[in-house]
């Protein structure tokens, strides 16, 4: 069938700049380059064009320049070109619709509308350049007080609890959907700087298995490359129920992407389709989930914390309370903005709560309730930089996943291909031609900057609000102030207006 | 007054601006015996320029005791009315021992105070829930009820203040007629919660109190973490979550003082990592299980009850506190100057390290903590 649609993006060609070096070819997984041998030309066909800028950035003389098109559908504020392409699409392959990355509509950033606070005269600021300034982090469950003996030694033993030098966390991405490159990257990174990385649902390579120390290992519900080595290699056992950017369904990794490495490790047949079902079929309530909960502390021994990652969804404050209940230690909950490898559009434009809101609920609920201190909260989908981190720890949040910004950092330009296994930044592939253009000692050092960056960053924030802990922001919302939100958002966010 | 003439004669533009903050002063006799206020006055008047007039008080220990084991309740009234409901509550809850309005003195710029009541009571309730009793009480009325407060509420013991210089308030209270072992003073120079009688300091709940010089960065996440643990934070001062954190950890908890202190104040990471085992157990356990009580930014603050008197300043010393110790006696202070006032000749004096708290008993001796090692003990002569 013709296909009716327009291209996504335009390439332009400076032929005057131009040496034929053939770069854009090689790097484009798109096949959108070639090279015309009787005219001595390059050429393009750019209907497939993601618009990843991979040919852009490596062109040598800069000869490229990769734009959105400029279609000509006639300007409708209903019929966006998106809906138009999308129909268009769906009318030719009877298909769901498939998309990569977070959430891309034009929802409310709460980040952006609030603010943080900095000591004037009254309280001093303090300078992290001249003063300790401490980000260190422990995740796990707390008592609810110590008990110290007569002769003033400690009586009290706390569960298992892991350390971050940094409140900062890779979020879970799975070997499969990610490059063996690329999770080594966010292993060595994490190691490096004393924090953790998520294998995801896919299990974790043996060559990986050293970084046990640094990575939360997930058991999700196609219970993809679990046993009991790996669950005792990891740090943190997470439980995946939900994910930001699907709440409510299960993951889908395309058989083609199903290399025998990634066979090995998932423990299923190379080339076949990884299907993981939309609910834990052996969790079908809040009392089986404390099931799993406790199969997994007794299979690792009780010297791992439990973490469950789900959803932010409408009753996501309930649902924390009965997570944390049912036993466990780490409650982590993934965003409206949360992104993914594949999802179906309509379930990642459309399903979910804003991170914002649902983090504020939470961490509101369990105080209320007096469990807060029995489980750690990390918040994960939509953070873009270190003052939106800064501004969840004021809502509550113990620490944050970050996704979306790591792959960033390693080269993704957030194109949304994800899902068809064309990376040309070799991040998301599994076709060893393109991943093997990630270089983990580069990738790595990257990560491990940008984590350095945001510290220091947060570092002066948390001295020009005056505190020199981490610990004394956690849940401080008197340093946040809202501007331009109605009185319910204040309400649900715990936050005054500004100048209040 | 002697200070503000001084204040005129420095101040050329003569514009009445005050470059100021709190005063803190504290007066513990180890050996319990009871003394006149008269130095302490003296020394927290010659800090006059640290406060702005809006917040005065004392609290003094061993004052009553021919009612040492009643509760001496002082509550503040707007009106006879609130007091008459007010009784009726506390009739219903305790044994009226005795009661009467607190003696004061006309005191030209003492404006406006509340009535002012004292009362002698014993809960009705078996002995080893009396402290319960009355910490549920106080907080009931000083939440609930529209104008009348209770600031003192310990045996033997009482706090004095109101708005006002604190050397204008000691003799608007008559703190002549008083003796105490035990005595701490605040002068108040209000930032974040306007001046009122309330709101002045010490802060008192059963026979601890409280005397503060800061404003606690991290109020908002101590505060939320004593709601959620039955104090609702009503006086919107940083100084009351500081008394209630007190009675939380050494009252429910029963943390010994030194390990309350360290929750405060604690060391740093770099620190902890630097120590033994054991001590690394305990003070990463301490900052793991307390994040939330951590005071963090600028504090001085003496904390008392029967019996014992702590200092401590946050754990980079963003405030000052000056100890000394002279025979007997154990001084803390802001400044120096005020304790050379009244005891020129000192056995010793010196600066805390931040976040190490001094600690004096009455029975024992003036001991203080340095940053590192075991307790060293300031013995007196």
């Amino acid at each position: 069938m013709k296909s009716y649609s327009l291209p996504d993006f335009l390439i332009e060609r400076d032929d005057s700049r131009c040496i034929r070096c053939r770069v854009c070819e090689r790097q484009c997984g798109w096949n959108v380059h070639s090279y015309d041998a009787e005219e001595d030309k390059m050429v393009h066909n750019e209907q497939d064009c993601a618009g990843c800028q991979r040919c852009a950035v490596f062109c040598p003389t800069k000869a490229l320049i990769v734009r959105p098109h400029p279609y000509g559908y006639r300007p409708n504020a209903n019929w966006t070109k998106d809906y138009l392409s999308d129909l268009k699409k769906q009318a030719e392959t009877g298909s769901i619709l498939l998309t990569g990355m977070g959430n891309d509509k034009s929802f409310p950033i709460y980040w952006d509308h609030l603010v943080l606070n900095a000591s004037q005269v009254t309280n001093p600021s303090i300078d992290p350049l001249r003063e300790p300034m401490e980000l260190r982090t422990y995740l796990g469950r707390k008592p609810d007080r110590i008990e110290v003996l007569e002769d003033g030694t400690l009586k009290t033993v706390l569960a298992p609890q892991i350390k971050l030098e940094t409140p900062i966390l890779f979020s879970a991405m799975s070997y499969g959907a990610i490059s063996f490159q690329a999770m080594e990257s966010l292993a060595r990174a994490a190691t490096e700087f004393g924090t953790m990385f998520n294998t995801g649902e896919g299990g974790l390579p043996r060559s990986l298995r050293k970084y046990g120390k640094n990575a939360v290992v997930q058991c999700a519900s196609g219970r993809f490359g679990v046993d009991l080595e790996y669950l005792n290699t990891g740090a943190v056992v997470e439980i995946k129920i939900g994910q930001g950017a699907k709440p409510g369904i299960g993951g889908h990794l395309p058989g083609k992407k199903v290399t025998d490495a990634i066979s090995e490790t998932r423990m299923i047949p190379a080339g076949t389709d990884a299907l993981s079902p939309a609910p834990h079929h052996d969790i079908y309530s809040i009392e089986d989930l404390s099931m799993l909960i406790h199969a997994l502390k007794e299979a690792t021994n009780y010297e791992k914390p439990i973490s469950v990652k789900i959803a932010a969804v409408h009753n996501a404050a309930a649902i924390a309370s009965g997570i944390v209940r049912a036993g466990a230690d780490i409650v982590a909950i993934d965003g409206l903005r949360g992104s993914t490898g594949a999802a179906p559009k309509s379930i990642r434009d459309n399903v979910g709560i804003p991170i914002e809101l649902a983090l504020a609920a939470v961490d509101t609920r369990l105080r209320q309730e007096g469990i807060r201190n029995q489980a750690s909260i990390i918040a994960a989908g939509g953070f873009r930089c270190s003052s939106d981190i800064v501004k969840a720890i004021a809502l509550g949040a113990d620490a944050v996943y970050i996704g979306t910004p790591a792959l960033i950092a390693m080269g993704c330009t957030v194109c949304q291909k994800c899902y068809s296994g064309i990376c040309n930044w070799g991040i998301c592939t599994t076709n060893p031609y393109l991943s093997k253009r990630l270089n983990p000692n580069i990738a790595s050092r990257r990560l491990t900057n940008l984590l350095n960056a945001w510290s220091h960053e947060m570092k002066e924030m948390l001295g020009g609000m005056g505190v020199n802990a981490i610990e004394s922001l956690r849940g401080n919302r008197l340093h946040l102030r809202g501007v331009g939100l109605q009185e319910w958002e204040l309400e649900v966010l715990g936050v005054r207006g500004a100048g209040r | 007054m002697q200070s503000k003439k001084n204040e005129r004669l420095a101040n050329p533009y003569n514009d009445d601006k005050v470059i100021a903050a709190c005063s803190l002063f504290g007066c513990l006799d180890i050996t319990g015996r009871n003394f006149s206020g008269e130095g302490v006055v003296q020394a927290i008047a010659n800090m006059h320029n640290r406060g702005n007039g809006l917040g005065g008080g004392f609290a003094v220990y061993g004052l009553y005791p021919e009612h040492k084991d009643h509760y001496a309740f002082h509550i503040m009234y707007q009106s006879r009315d609130v007091k008459a409901e007010t009784d009726v509550f506390l009739e219903e809850h305790f044994d009226i021992i005795e009661d009467e309005e607190m003696p004061t003195k006309h005191h030209h710029p003492i404006t406006n105070p509340p009535l002012l009541w004292r009362y002698f009571l014993l809960p009705r309730t078996e002995p080893e829930f009396h402290d319960n009793h009355v910490v549920d009480k106080v907080l009931e009325i000083n939440k609930e009820s529209k104008g009348a407060y209770v600031f003192s509420s310990g045996k033997n013991m009482g706090v004095f203040k109101g708005v006002g210089y604190p050397e204008d308030i000691a003799r608007f209270f008559k703190l002549d007629d008083y003796k105490g072992y035990l005595w701490t003073a605040h002068g108040r120079f209000p930032t974040n919660t306007p001046g009122w009688w309330g709101g002045a300091h010490p802060f008192n709940l059963l026979d601890w109190t409280v005397v503060h010089n800061g404003e606690i960065s991290s109020y908002g996440i101590n505060r939320r973490y004593l709601e959620a643990h039955g104090y609702p934070c009503t006086l919107q001062t940083d100084t009351e979550v500081m008394a209630y954190a007190v009675d939380l950890l050494m009252r429910k908890h029963r943390l010994p003082v030194e390990t309350a202190c360290k929750i405060f104040a604690p060391p740093f990471w770099s620190q902890i990592d630097q120590m033994g085992p054991e001590e690394q157990n305990m003070y990463r356990t301490i900052r793991q299980v307390y994040p939330s009580l951590l005071m963090n930014g600028p504090f001085t603050v003496i904390i008392a009850r029967h019996g014992e008197m702590l200092g401590l300043t946050d754990r980079i010393r963003l405030r000052p506190l000056t100890a000394a110790t002279r025979g007997n006696l154990l001084y803390l202070s802001s400044e120096e100057a005020a304790i050379r006032l009244i005891s020129p000749d000192l056995d010793r004096v010196w600066t805390p390290n931040g976040g190490e708290p001094i600690i004096g008993r009455v029975g024992a001796q003036a001991r203080a903590q340095p940053a590192e090692g075991p307790f060293t003990e300031v013995r007196r002569k």
